[in-house]
């Protein structure tokens, strides 16, 4: 499954803003909901084969962003460019066919149906026959660690397993592309360590991720590349650790002033611990 | 495949029970039986499986069968090809449908209005033109032989229905075990995650859609060949609809033996009731909506689903012991085969709030209903009374025609 694009992309993948490498790329989208603003004038790429996070406070449009790029809804304004194609206003089932999938952040599995089930539907995508496509999502839920519920109703699942039989309905679909809307929200701090290898091993296996995290811990861990958004636009980027230093990403999770605050109580410390 | 072993005993047992018996009453309890499943289960591959409640399904029965009466009777075709004819007529009515309503995303209570509209435009037109024979009808002439697909004796039509139903079996466990039916049960259960999949639910829908008209509509050119006789009402009137929705849902929805349960339950409840409370007519509607209330309130999965409760009951230890073994082809085969027990009662889930849904509608529909009929019982008297005087005056009538033939035929359709 190992896919990587060129003989030298890993290489290429932080250094290079050549456009061949954008699996990616957003241009100025807009979508607003009745004089709501909720995705504003977003620019934003995704290289091949890379973590991107994107954070935001609650109601910052993540989510809809997630939907535009999927196709879910279509935007007021702007491109989105997917492997240089435009697809902008594609149906999400098509995004879907040509790799570009997305989880839900309230986890909509095929209720009356076993876990099994709900993957194979995501392996029917590339698997005509039944029994080809029960194979392949055997194997795709063995490697989620989902084998011992395969057989369960997925309304019998707790919710870090609907978290991670998302994952494997989506990964089942073989794509090149994925979006994970908070695939780590709701989960206890052992959950989330159990989570965070199989989040890494999809980029290790050729798929590019987009993820929107709320847990820092994750961000920091995993992504590559940060985008921060707040009421529908991008307020910042950059490294994990860029990110969470810039002073308005702070301001925007913490409120106005708070950035002051916080770099008075840091400065007072380092007082404090070397005098 | 268990289905298919399954699917050919019960065509072999039936099928060889004229032999057993001649008794008239058991022989046409089988074939009403069998007729009754085959509408059910064209419902449970739209309601069931794809999770898309019609209640309309007239509209694919009244085409089949005026499609199988006009070709027969206008264009001297054969029954056969009468038949095939009329399937196709009844895919074009079910693409038609589908894709108006689908196209613009109805689904649950609107999608069922809007069958159900459509059942009463079909009616409506049917009144109003004359190739159907507006309100009067149309009989079919009496043709005893195989190519008019009439038999004196029941065993014929035993068999003619039973083969129907059987394709109608195939269809229903070729949907269960393949892409189309793993696609169509996602789009059922969850149209938004089943997008996010690559399925497209638009196609989905319509590919159910145009399955199950085409069993309505054999369901409806039956319905010609068994009582010689069709009208706007039988044909488009509500009555094929409820009976098509009801046996499946009394039967269990989304399951491949629930329907034809279903409708031989129902027909049993209803013969006895006939032959119990028979001077009191319309009991047995009334005990049709007693059970149908009692259904969903306490066996949401229907009759199958009480079937399966008591064996997962039986095999919940077995199944706990062999829940990690599935990796290789091996064990999926075995998994299919055992899907009954997990799958079945999966389905139960997703059914409860079907159902609920279902209720809200059947209260709908009562109120159309009655609207429906104060509003349009003054147009069909009119349309009616018009199509009479035309035919009364017209010397060439197929009415007066084939009035030679009515004793038989009309002691036929008093009996339904």
């Amino acid at each position: 499954m190992t896919v990587s694009s060129t003989p030298f992309s890993e290489g290429f993948v932080v250094s290079s803003k050549s456009p061949s490498t954008h699996i990616l790329s957003l241009g100025s989208v807009a979508k607003s909901f009745a004089g709501l603003k909720a995705v504003n004038d977003v620019s934003l790429d995704v290289h091949q084969n890379s973590l991107t996070a994107l954070i935001g406070p609650n109601g910052a449009g993540k989510t809809t962003l997630f939907a535009l790029i999927s196709g879910f809804i279509k935007p007021d304004t702007g491109t989105i460019e997917y492997n240089g194609v435009d697809i902008t206003g594609v149906a999400p089932f098509d995004n879907a066919r040509n790799g570009l999938t997305r989880t839900f952040q309230i986890v909509q599995p095929f209720a009356g149906q076993t876990v099994l089930e709900n993957v194979a539907v995501g392996a029917h995508l590339h698997f005509t026959k039944r029994s080809l496509a029960l194979e392949y999502a055997s194997h795709v839920i063995e490697k989620m660690g989902l084998l011992p519920h395969a057989r369960k109703l997925s309304s019998d699942l707790t919710i870090a397993f609907r978290k991670r039989l998302e994952l494997a309905k989506a990964l089942a679909t073989q794509p090149k592309l994925i979006l994970l809307d908070e695939v780590l929200a709701g989960l206890n701090p052992r959950e989330i360590q159990e989570m965070i290898p199989l989040v890494k091993s999809l980029v290790t296996e050729g798929v590019t991720v987009l993820m929107i995290e709320h847990v820092m811990q994750a961000v920091m861990n995993l992504a590559e590349k940060v985008y921060v958004l707040d009421h529908g636009a991008l307020i910042a980027e950059g490294t994990p650790s860029e990110v969470t230093q810039n002073e308005m990403v702070i301001e925007a999770y913490l409120g106005k002033g708070t950035a002051e605050r916080l770099n008075r109580k840091s400065a007072k410390l380092d007082m404090k611990a070397h005098p | 495949m268990r289905d298919i072993k399954f699917i050919a005993l019960f065509a072999i047992l039936i099928a060889t029970l004229p032999f057993l018996t001649h008794s008239g009453v058991i022989l046409n309890f089988v074939v009403m039986a069998l007729y009754a499943s085959l509408l059910a289960q064209s419902w449970n591959i739209l309601g069931g499986y794809s999770g898309q409640f019609s209640f309309g399904n007239a509209v694919f029965f009244g085409t089949g069968a005026y499609v199988q009466a006009i070709a027969q009777m206008q264009f001297a075709m054969n029954a056969w090809s009468a038949l095939m004819l009329a399937l196709c007529a009844s895919a074009c009515v079910g693409l038609f449908v589908g894709s108006v309503s689908f196209r613009y995303g109805l689904k649950g209570s609107y999608f069922a209005l809007v069958t159900l509209a459509m059942a009463e435009i079909f009616r409506i037109l049917s009144l109003s033109v004359n190739f159907t024979g507006g309100g009067v009808g149309l009989m079919l002439p009496l043709n005893s032989s195989f190519a008019g697909m009439q038999f004196v004796q029941k065993s014929g039509y035993v068999w003619l229905i039973l083969s129907l139903v059987c394709a109608a079996l195939l269809i229903t466990s070729f949907i269960k075990h393949s892409k189309l039916g793993a696609c169509m049960q996602a789009v059922r259960d969850n149209e938004d995650a089943a997008k996010a999949l690559g399925i497209n639910p638009f196609s989905v829908k319509l590919v159910a859609i145009s399955m199950c008209s085409v069993v309505m509509g054999a369901g409806g050119a039956i319905y010609v060949q068994l009582f010689q006789y069709i009208d706007p009402s039988i044909a488009y009137g509500p009555q094929s609809s409820v009976e098509a929705l009801v046996a499946a849902i009394v039967g269990g929805v989304g399951t491949l033996w629930g329907p034809i349960i279903g409708a031989t339950a129902l027909l049993l409840m209803s013969e006895l009731t006939r032959n119990l409370f028979g001077q009191i007519p319309g009991i047995n509607m009334v005990i049709y909506g007693f059970v149908l209330v009692f259904i969903v309130l306490f066996a949401p999965t229907g009759l199958t689903g009480l079937g399966v409760s008591v064996r997962t009951l039986f095999s919940r230890s077995h199944n706990t012991n062999h829940r990690n073994k599935v990796d290789g082809g091996e064990d999926l085969k075995g998994l299919d085969g055992e899907r009954a027990g997990s799958a079945e009662s999966a389905e139960n889930g997703a059914d409860r709030t079907n159902l609920t849904n279902l209720t809200n509608l059947t209260n709908l529909t009562n109120l159309t209903n009655l609207t429906n009929l104060t509003n349009l019982t003054n147009l069909t008297n009119l349309t009616y009374q018009t199509n009479l005087t035309k035919d009364n005056n017209s010397p060439k009538s197929q009415v007066t025609q084939d009035t030679q033939v009515t004793p038989d035929t009309s002691s036929r359709t008093g009996g339904k």
